[in-house]
């Protein structure tokens, strides 16, 4: 039997409130986290893909809001519940490591200090075992013990971003969730940081929620891959099959989008235009107006169809429209 | 700066908004903050008595000794008179146009001061800030008050030029510290490294790159110094340090004090331009929260929220 | 020589030894950061130069360097065969700063956001193209704008840089680099602070330039992928060293210096199958303060051997058009890496 999945994400939305009216940053987003897996979320700006998360981990802040949907933690609904029942999950349950959370660490405390914080205000009093648990993080994350006693200015950028994901397993949660963790990095420093990642999930079972711009950094490391576009979910599938069949044109204009290091030096071209303003919201496809490929079908908003392993919300691969194509 | 902060963290990208034109940040933010509107409205309040102030009373000259003395309040004298005979109310009104005077000359006056020093020497750095910020730090640690009793008894026999004078030259060390410390935040920003590239000279980087960006600063600033002219202007003119034949609330103070106002029974003498001086001095710090706002977006309440970007 | 364009006449830039050290440790610090060390490279008209590196490693300096936001240490630098440090008076400074602008990384950042994007753009006219009357440069300003992609000109120039998305800002500071009609535009990491589905738009406008309007760039990055995409030339730099210089392509597919087989394994490249598992440890790079002798590669070096340690190995060429600063690599390839080489540098 299958294990029951770390995370179900339902029909989840998020609003914006402006004086023009709301916008639906997250449209019905729907997702299943298996226990260890590690889902990468990939999009272009705006798609929505950071609120996403900050909604699953009931982070956001007025002017934005969970509108409506799902989010249940290992059974546990989690939109709606109060802060005081959030705070024992948080860390425990799930953990967020942000972007540019190397400046999220305290300046003017040491790094063992900040652990010991973290440790004390989600339930654990024990000196000792504080220090003990902070000395086998920084192990696990490969930072010398000594530097408990370091600031965090004392560190490189590489290292503070470890030493936030060393933090992040404190308390060994099941979920742990990214969002751009590597975008402040050298190319060296984001190889050795994901290569670590995945190594602790190895060796620590967690399951990983991972949001970048970057699709060739998940490429490697992700077991699944959801591609976001102006806030819906519009390709999930096995991360290889992704890459190697993508879905939806949109999918396909992302991979485009990176110069290749070997292989054919050719003119690349992105994707043309810009995404849809989410106050008003095209009827149909969400991205037939920069579409190369857009027929008469896709007036009618496409949902998930299957396309082999995969699902791709993109008309081409509705049964029928497939005979007219052809 | 406003802008600067709206738009959040470098990195970010937005989707394209649709064009606003900024003038109206200030009032908006004036209209929706309470604290803002009281100030402004008391504001102009004083302003409309300073200007027209033959308007408000039937008494032309507020000075003269008219009436008859120590009279209670009544249909001709809303206020009372004094003990010399003059309208109280009609002074209150009167001398409005000194005391605003002041305040905006002094704010002004302190306010361009403290400016050019202050953002000479973060911009300059090296020994040009350590001989500015020397500078500073002297008129910043003199004792005021004594220093500018002192001045205005050896300077003359009271004259309100003396006044404006001394106030200036006490009041603008503080805000140079202030402004100074924000533009040395802004030394490294790259737009004013692409102004460097770009052959700026310094003088033209630091008036029309650096300044504009700390308008909401320089304000609040100008707000403080005319708060500090209200209340440290009434408080000379009160110890009689002031043109003492001027027409003004803390000449108003003097002469109810030396004749013993608040003994014989004549406490709106004494009250009434004390309260002036209280709201005028508050009208300015009130305004200010109306710039807290602006300049910091941490500290707006989530009214009507705007957000004109969708996060990815 | 390998940091030189092919044989012709004067090259745009030319950088011989350049050194530019800072001083650290507070108002009574002894220790020197030794951000650039005897640099030497050339520039030449219509090419693109990719500088590649890791933060620290320099590169960022060097194009302060070239836009003159510093002067160096020691060293010189030749526009068209001048010593820029000859060049004093205010008139003379101002045509360089006119050929040579500078891109910023951090598009935000590099706009005032006290005014709208119009100004940088038309402050840039009125020094340096007094060409254009004063009522002529708003038109001008939108014609080069709407060039740039920028569509409608007039409309995105009145907008105030909070309102422009990542790519659009970063449009308008090449638009304020074109306003001058450059020869060489010095871009600092231009896309890396970009939407990775908005740098492509950038790079090709990059090449464009070169293209369509000979415009050289100097494009330093840390991105060794987009270095291929646009560049003629690639230099590696390595803690205020140049490391590897070359054709692109040859670099790329044959390098020579470690540092640029370890850059170029940490690429990742979702068209290749996975990669073996990386095994050691890949380390940092220093941040030089008062160094040592020899190569400043040493610590994560794979084949580092004793020679390292004790002598700094000089940029040599290896190959055709093709140099590295490595005595492994000088060894392999039986020439002596401290060997000076035959003209200039």
């Amino acid at each position: 039997m299958p294990d029951a999945p770390v995370l179900e994400v339902r029909g989840l939305t998020v609003e914006y409130d402006t004086a023009a009216g709301s916008a639906r940053a997250v449209d019905g987003f729907d997702l299943d986290i298996l226990p260890g897996e590690f889902v990468g979320v990939v999009g272009e700006s705006g798609c929505g893909k950071s609120t996403m998360l900050f909604g699953v981990a009931q982070l956001l802040s007025p002017p934005a809001r969970v509108s409506g949907g799902s989010v249940r933690f290992r059974g546990q609904e989690l939109v709606g519940m109060s802060e005081r029942e959030l705070a024992s999950i948080r860390w425990r349950g799930i953990s967020v490591v942000m972007q540019s959370a190397m400046n999220a660490l305290n300046p003017v405390k040491q790094l063992g200090a900040q652990f010991e914080d973290v440790m004390q205000v989600h339930g654990e009093r024990s000196r000792e075992v504080v220090r003990q648990r902070s000395e086998e993080v920084l192990r696990l994350v490969g930072i010398d013990t000594v530097h408990l006693k370091s600031y965090p200015h004392q560190l490189s950028g590489g290292m503070r971003q470890r030493a936030m994901i060393a933090m992040a397993l404190l308390f060994t949660p099941d979920l742990v969730i990214m969002d751009e963790p590597t975008s402040a990095l050298d190319v060296v420093a984001q190889r050795s940081l994901m290569m670590q990642i995945k190594e602790l999930q190895r060796q620590l079972g967690f399951a990983v929620l991972f949001v970048t711009h970057d699709m060739s950094l998940v490429s490697h490391f992700s077991d699944r891959l959801v591609v976001m576009y102006a806030a819906k979910a519009v390709e999930i599938g096995r991360t290889r099959q992704v890459f190697e069949a993508p879905g939806t044109p949109n999918t396909q204009g992302l991979m485009d989008a990176f110069p290749s290091l070997r292989g054919e030096r050719v003119t690349l071209t992105g994707i043309p235009g810009s995404p849809p303003n989410l106050l008003d919201p095209p009827t149909g496809c969400r991205f037939a107006p920069r579409c190369p490929k857009r027929f008469e079908m896709c007036d009618i908003p496409p949902r998930l169809y299957e396309t082999g392993a995969s699902l791709a919300a993109c008309h081409l691969h509705a049964p029928a429209a497939e005979e007219a194509v052809r | 700066m406003s802008a600067t902060l709206l738009a959040g963290a470098p990195g970010e990208t937005e989707t394209p908004g649709r064009s606003r034109r900024r003038g109206f940040g200030l009032l908006r933010a004036i209209r929706g903050n309470r604290k803002a509107m009281v100030g402004a409205i008391l504001l102009v309040v004083f302003s409309v008595l300073a200007a027209v102030p033959q308007w408000f009373t039937p008494v032309q000259d507020a000075n003269a000794h008219a009436f008859g003395l120590m009279l209670p309040p009544s249909a001709a004298h809303p206020l009372g008179t004094t003990a010399f005979g003059q309208d109280i109310l009609a002074q209150l009104i009167y001398g409005t146009r000194q005391s605003l005077v002041i305040a905006v000359v002094v704010g002004g006056l302190a306010t361009v001061i403290s400016v050019l020093i202050g953002i000479s020497a973060a911009y300059l750095g090296g020994m040009a800030d350590g001989v500015l910020s020397a500078v500073t730090d002297i008129f910043l640690v003199v004792p005021t008050f004594p220093l500018i009793v002192v001045i205005a008894a050896y300077a003359g026999n009271g004259n309100t030029v003396v006044v404006v004078g001394v106030l200036v030259v006490t009041g603008w060390s503080y805000g140079a510290r202030q402004l100074r410390a924000q533009a040395l935040s802004l030394r490294n920003r790259e737009f004013l490294e692409s102004a460097r590239v770009r052959g700026e000279r310094s003088s033209y980087i630091i008036l029309f790159e650096v300044l504009p960006t700390m308008t909401s600063l320089i304000l609040a600033n100008f707000l403080g110094g005319a708060l500090y002219a209200v209340l440290t202007a009434a408080g000379l003119q009160f110890i009689g340090l002031g043109d003492n034949n001027s027409l003004s609330w803390g000449t108003m103070l003097h002469w109810a004090q030396s004749n013993s106002a608040l003994q014989t029974g004549q406490a709106l003498w004494v009250v009434t331009p004390g309260l002036c001086v209280a709201l005028l001095g508050a009208s300015f710090a009130l305004l200010n929260y109306a710039f807290d706002e602006i300049s910091n977006p941490a500290l707006r309440p989530v009214r009507r929220p705007r957000a004109r970007r969708t996060r990815s | 020589m390998t940091t030189e364009p092919a044989a012709g006449p004067t090259p745009l830039i030319e950088a011989r030894g350049l050194t530019r050290h800072f001083r650290v440790g507070g108002v009574l610090g002894h220790k020197t950061l030794h951000a650039v060390d005897d640099v030497n490279f050339s520039i030449g008209e219509r090419e693109i130069v990719a500088l590649v590196g890791e933060s620290g490693s320099g590169k960022s300096t060097v194009a302060r360097l070239l836009a003159r936001v510093y002067k160096p240490t020691a060293g010189e630098i030749y526009y068209q065969g001048r010593p820029l440090s000859r060049f004093r008076s205010r008139k003379e400074l101002l045509a360089y700063r006119s050929d040579v602008p500078m891109v910023f990384q951090d598009p935000f950042a590099s706009l005032n956001p006290a005014y709208r994007v119009s100004h940088g753009i038309l402050r840039g006219m009125a020094l340096h193209r007094p060409d254009i009357p004063r009522d002529r440069r708003r038109e001008e300003a939108e014609r080069i704008v709407a060039s740039l992609g920028l569509d409608p000109a007039g409309d995105v120039l009145d907008r105030y840089p909070y309102e422009l998305s990542g790519g659009q800002r970063q449009r308008i500071g090449f638009a304020q680099a074109l306003a001058y009609r450059p020869r060489l535009i010095v871009a600092d990491e231009p896309v890396s602070m970009l939407d990775v589905s908005v740098r492509i738009g950038l790079l090709n406008l990059m090449v464009q330039l070169r293209d369509e309007r000979g415009v050289s760039v100097l494009y330093i990055t840390h991105d060794i992928a987009s270095a291929r995409y646009v560049a003629d030339r690639v230099m590696v730099m390595y803690a205020g060293h140049l490391a590897e210089a070359g054709p692109v392509e040859e670099v790329l597919q044959r390098p020579l210096h470690p540092y640029t087989r370890l850059l170029l394994d940490a690429v990742p490249d979702p068209r290749a199958p996975l990669p073996a598992e990386q095994s050691a440890e890949p380390g940092e790079p220093p941040r030089v303060v008062d160094p040592s002798p020899g190569c400043r590669f040493r610590w994560r070096c794979p084949l580092a051997v004793d020679v390292c340690e004790q002598v700094t190995p000089e940029l040599v060429q290896l190959r055709p058009q093709h140099g590295a600063a490595c005595h492994v690599a000088a060894a392999n390839l039986g020439v002596a890496a401290q060997a000076r080489t035959t003209n200039g540098g």
